[in-house]
C-alpha cells in the first residue's frame, strides 16, 4: 500500500490532473466552459491511467502475490485486498487532482457530477483492469488488452453507435439508444455531465426526452446503478478466475 | 404680455368652468363608476376611492381623467368586460382590474380600447382577465407602467395587450405574464415597446404580426413558449433586449418568420435551447449581440438572404449556427467564436484563419436528431477536429473571414 502511494507514476498522474484542472480554471474566466475542458480530458486520461496502472501494478506485484497465495490466506482476499489497494490510491489522485480544484472554483450541481461520475469511472475501469490481467498470463498481453478495453470504450464503441444510428436512422431509437449507453462506463458518465452541462441544447428535439428520462430521479439512479455494476462485476468475475487460476 | 394675461384668464375660466372633480366611494352617493361617468362633462375628472366596485363592461364615453386612489378594484365577475374605451383624451390610472368573462367567440378584455386617439393608461393591475389590454383601430395610445396577469390556462387564455389596426402605441415599463402571447401586434405600426418584462406567456413573450416600422428596446422576455416571434414584416427593429431562459422543444429566444430589412442590435440571448431561429428571412442585420449559454445560439435556415451578422459574441452555446441546406447566402464577419481556434500572427486582433461556425457534428444532428446522445464523446470531437482541418462535408458558404480573437465589448 505505501508503495503504491509513493509510486512515482501516481504522484506524476496526481500532478497532471491538478495541473489541467488549475490551469483550464485560471486561464478562463467562464467556469463552464472550464468544466466542459475537464470533463473532455477526464473522460479520455482517467479511464486510460486508471486501467494501465492497475494493470501493471498487477504483474510487477505477480511474485509477490505468487507468496501471498501460498499463505493461508484466501484468494479472492488477496485480490480483493490488491483491487482496494488501487483502487483508492487513483481515487485519491483523482480526488486531490480534479475534484478539489473543481470544489474550489466550479462547485455546481455539474461539479459535483463530474466529481461522482469521474470515481466511479475511475473505480470501473481498475476493476476492468483486474479482469483483463487475471484473464491473461503475461505482462504484455494483459496490458494490450486493457488497451483494448479502453480504446474501444472511449472510440470503438461510440464509432459503432454512430454507425447503428446512420444505418437505422428510420427507426424510433430513443429507446434503443438508452440501453446502448449501458454498455460503456465512459457514456453513462458522459451523459450524467452532459445534462447538466448542455441542459439547453439537450430540451430541443429528441434530447428532451433523454432529458426526461437521464434528468428524473430514475434515470440518474439508472445511470449510476450501471455504472457502479461496471465496477463490481469485473472485479466479481476477475475472483471467480483467480480462483481457480494456476499461477 | 397682454397675451400671456389673457392666456392666463382662460386658464382660470376653463378650470371654473369645466374641470369638475366627481369623487366615487363604496358607501358615498356616487357609488360606482358608471354613474359618474354619466354626470361628468368632457375634461372632468373622477377619482375611485379604494373599495371593490362591480363594473360590467363600464362604457368611457367621455374625455375624462379617471384616478383610482390606494388601487380600487374593479371587478367584472366573468360576466363580461370590464372597462371599454370610446371616446378621446382617456386617462385612466391605479386601477386593479380583474375577471373578465372568458370567450371563444368574442374576445373580453380587462380595458377595451376601441377606435379612439391619445388614451392614456398607466400603474394598473390587470388580473385574471381573458385579454389584458386590447386595442383596437386606435392611434396615440400609451401604455405605462401597467401589470398583467392572465388566466395561466392553455385553452382559455388571451394576449396580455393587445393591437389590432393601430399606430403610434408607446408601450413602456408593463409586466405580462400568464397570458398566450405577452404582448401582440397585428397591423400595428410606428410603434415602440420598451422595458418591458415578458415573462412565463404561454406562447410568445412579444408577437408581431404584418406590423412594420416598429421599434422594441430594452425588454426581458424570460421563460416565455418563445421569447420573440416577428412574423410578416418589414423593418423591425430590435435593441438591448434581453432574451432569458426561453426553454424546451421547438422554443426559441427570437423566432423570425418571413421578415425584412430588421435590425437586431446589443441584445443578450442567454441560456435558450435556441437564441435566434430564422426562416425566409431578407436583409437581417445582426451586430454587437451576445449568445451566452445557449443550446444553438442562432438556426438559419437556408432559405434566408442577405443577411449580415457581424461583430456578435458566440460563449459557451453547445452548437454555434446551424442550417439545413448546403448553400447560405449570408454573411458572418467580424464575430467572436469561443471555440476558434486559429492564430493572430500579426497581432491585430482578427484571425488569420477563416472560422467555420457549423460543426460536422451540428450537421449530423440536424440528419440523426438521436446522435444527441453522443454529444462531446471523444469520437465526436476527433469528427469535428478532422472536418475543420478538411472541410468536406459541412456548407464552405457559411464562414468568418475575420474572426475576432478576444470577445467584443458589449
Amino acid at each position: 500500500m505505501l508503495d503504491i502511494i509513493r509510486s512515482k507514476v501516481l504522484i506524476a498522474y496526481t500532478a497532471l490532473l491538478a495541473l489541467i484542472s488549475l490551469s483550464i480554471f485560471m486561464s478562463d474566466a467562464d467556469v463552464t466552459k472550464g468544466l466542459i475542458s475537464i470533463t473532455t480530458i477526464v473522460m479520455i486520461i482517467v479511464p486510460l491511467v486508471s486501467i494501465v496502472y492497475a494493470t501493471t501494478y498487477y504483474f510487477n506485484a505477480s511474485e509477490f502475490t505468487e507468496l501471498l497465495v501460498s499463505q493461508p490466506i484466501s484468494r479472492s482476499d488477496i485480490l480483493w485486498g490488491k483491487f482496494i489497494g488501487i483502487a483508492s490510491s487513483i481515487l485519491g489522485s483523482y480526488l486531490i487532482g480534479i475534484c478539489i480544484p473543481v470544489a474550489l472554483f466550479a462547485f455546481s450541481s455539474t461539479g459535483l457530477m463530474l466529481m461522482l461520475s469521474g470515481c466511479l469511472l475511475s473505480l470501473s475501469f481498475v476493476s476492468l483492469a483486474f479482469l483483463a490481467s487475471t484473464k491473461t498470463r503475461d505482462k504484455a498481453k494483459g496490458i494490450g488488452m486493457s488497451l483494448i478495453i479502453w480504446f474501444y470504450c472511449s472510440i470503438i464503441f461510440d464509432a459503432i453507435v454512430l454507425l447503428f444510428l446512420f444505418s437505422f436512422s428510420d427507426y424510433p431509437l430513443e429507446k434503443v439508444m438508452i440501453a446502448l449507453t449501458a454498455f460503456n462506463p465512459i457514456d453513462l458518465a458522459r451523459i450524467l455531465i452532459l445534462l447538466q452541462l448542455d441542459i439547453s441544447a439537450l430540451m430541443g428535439y429528441t434530447g428532451a426526452l433523454y432529458r426526461d428520462f437521464f434528468g428524473s430521479g430514475s434515470g440518474i439512479a439508472f445511470s449510476l446503478i450501471f455504472q457502479i455494476a461496471w465496477s463490481v462485476l469485473p472485479i466479481l468475475l476477475a475472483t471467480r478466475t483467480f480462483k481457480k487460476k494456476d499461477l | 404680455m397682454k397675451a400671456s394675461i389673457l392666456y392666463l384668464f382662460f386658464i382660470i375660466l376653463s378650470s371654473l368652468t369645466s374641470a369638475n372633480t366627481i369623487t366615487v366611494a363604496q358607501k358615498g352617493r356616487i357609488n360606482n363608476l358608471g354613474k359618474a361617468i354619466a354626470l361628468a362633462k368632457n375634461g372632468d375628472t373622477i377619482i375611485v376611492q379604494k373599495g371593490h366596485y362591480p363594473s360590467y363592461n363600464t362604457i368611457i364615453n367621455k374625455s375624462l381623467t379617471i384616478l383610482g386612489k390606494d388601487f380600487p378594484v374593479l371587478d367584472a365577475g366573468f360576466r363580461e368586460e370590464v372597462i371599454t374605451i370610446l371616446a378621446r383624451q382617456v386617462k385612466l390610472d391605479g386601477f386593479v382590474i380583474k375577471n373578465s368573462k372568458v370567450g371563444s367567440l368574442r374576445d373580453y378584455a380587462g380595458i377595451r380600447i376601441h377606435r379612439t386617439e391619445q388614451v392614456h393608461i398607466s400603474n394598473n393591475k390587470l388580473m385574471n382577465n381573458f385579454f389584458g389590454i386590447y386595442i383596437s383601430d386606435s392611434k396615440h395610445v400609451s401604455i405605462y407602467n401597467n401589470s398583467t396577469q392572465g388566466t395561466n390556462s392553455a385553452q382559455n387564455s388571451g394576449n396580455g395587450i393587445h393591437m389590432w389596426q393601430c399606430q403610434d402605441i408607446k408601450i413602456n415599463n408593463n409586466y405580462s405574464s400568464g397570458h398566450r402571447d405577452g404582448i401582440y401586434f397585428e397591423f400595428v405600426k410606428k410603434s415602440t415597446i420598451s422595458n418591458n418584462r415578458s415573462v412565463k406567456n404561454l406562447r410568445y413573450g412579444l408577437h408581431f404580426m404584418f406590423s412594420d416600422d416598429n421599434l422594441y428596446r430594452g425588454n426581458t422576455f424570460k421563460n416565455n413558449g418563445s421569447g420573440v416571434a416577428v412574423m410578416y414584416s418589414k423593418r423591425i427593429r430590435m435593441y438591448n433586449n434581453l432574451f432569458l431562459e426561453n426553454w424546451g422543444s421547438s422554443i426559441y429566444g427570437l423566432l423570425l418568420k418571413d421578415i425584412s430589412n430588421c435590425d437586431i442590435k446589443h441584445n443578450r440571448f442567454i441560456r435558450n435551447t435556441t437564441g435566434i431561429y430564422m426562416e425566409g428571412c431578407q436583409g437581417i442585420n445582426a451586430c454587437n449581440n451576445q449568445f451566452l449559454n445557449n443550446g444553438w445560439a442562432m438556426r438559419v435556415l437556408a432559405n434566408c438572404v442577405n443577411g449580415e451578422f457581424t461583430r456578435n459574441n458566440f460563449t459557451a452555446n453547445s452548437f454555434d449556427v446551424t442550417t439545413n441546406g448546403s448553400l447560405n447566402l449570408n454573411n458572418f464577419n467580424n464575430n467572436y467564436w469561443d471555440k476558434y481556434e486559429g492564430y493572430d500572427l500579426n497581432k491585430n486582433g482578427i484571425g488569420d484563419i477563416p472560422y467555420h461556425p457549423i460543426s460536422l457534428y451540428a450537421q449530423l444532428i440536424e440528419q440523426i436528431p438521436q446522435s444527441v446522445m453522443l454529444m462531446r464523446s471523444f469520437m465526436v470531437n476527433l469528427l469535428d477536429k478532422v472536418e475543420r482541418a478538411i472541410p468536406s462535408l459541412t456548407p464552405e458558404s457559411v464562414k468568418d473571414n475575420h474572426p475576432k480573437m478576444k470577445p467584443w465589448e458589449i
